[in-house]
């Protein structure tokens, strides 16, 4: 289990129905390669997010899957549509099974 | 010659990459395998995707890349010389704004990044840059 990981999101409170606006998230976690060796030169084992996506209302906005060179605290930005007001949902799924998972609402006006 | 503190600095430097070089003789997939696979064979055509990389990448753990695909399905980054060439994989679903999207990558060294788009008639775009790299990020 990788320790301390924080999702942050950034999505704007309110839009005008129909606009597009920029998501910025960001995950804290170490995304550990599998490349690297400790000091006695034993591999440190893989263990990194493997897929991230974004939904409004359900409907999927982008679905990244990560690979291990992606940098520590894997940071996305991308846009999305508001059509009408609602949720958008993070999801990050973990090497180790883990998901976490965060949720911001927008108003469309 | 007089050695200089730079020069040991430089001298010390090269030494770590040749030690790091037999380490990347085996990588898992090769990225033109990587890229047969996405595209199932198809002719890869030119155009119609940016790829915004920087030229000199100070810090190689850590390399803002961004992608802008319009009218693309999904998009790949490929970099080269990496251990494991395939970086990530943007698919954009019904609500993405544009399909477009920005990161951050580990480059092991100097090399070309690569992002092949799949668009929504079923062809393939690619672009290419080349980032000089001056600490690579992927350990060793």
């Amino acid at each position: 289990m990788a320790s301390g990981v924080k999702p942050r999101v950034k999505v704007p409170k309110t839009a005008a129905i129909g606009d597009v606006v920029t998501i910025k998230t960001l995950i804290s976690h170490k995304m550990e390669s599998g490349q690297r060796k400790d000091k006695s030169g034993n591999a440190i084992p893989r263990s990194i997010i493997n897929r991230f996506t974004c939904d409004f209302n359900g409907e999927n906005v982008i679905d990244v899957a990560l690979e291990p060179s992606i940098s520590t605290n894997p940071y996305f930005q991308f846009e999305a549509k508001v059509p009408a007001s609602g949720e958008f949902t993070f999801t990050w799924y973990d090497d180790d099974g883990e998901t976490y998972t965060t949720a911001k609402s927008i108003a469309a006006t | 010659m007089q050695f200089t503190r730079r020069d040991a600095l430089i001298m010390s430097l090269g030494a770590a990459a040749a030690s790091v070089l037999p380490v990347q003789a085996f990588a898992a997939a090769s990225a033109e395998e990587i890229l047969a696979e996405f595209t199932g064979g198809a002719a890869v055509g030119e155009g119609g995707l940016t790829l915004t990389a920087p030229e000199i990448a100070e810090n190689g753990n850590t390399v803002p890349i961004a992608v802008d695909a319009p009218g693309a399905v999904s998009v790949m980054i490929l970099a080269t010389k990496n251990p494991s060439p395939l970086v990530v994989t943007f698919n954009f679903g019904p609500m993405a704004g544009s399909q477009s999207a920005s990161t951050r990558i580990r480059l092991a060294g100097t090399q070309d990044v690569v992002a092949v788009a799949k668009m929504s008639d079923g062809s393939f775009v690619q672009a290419s840059q080349a980032v000089k790299v001056t600490i690579g990020g992927c350990g060793g």
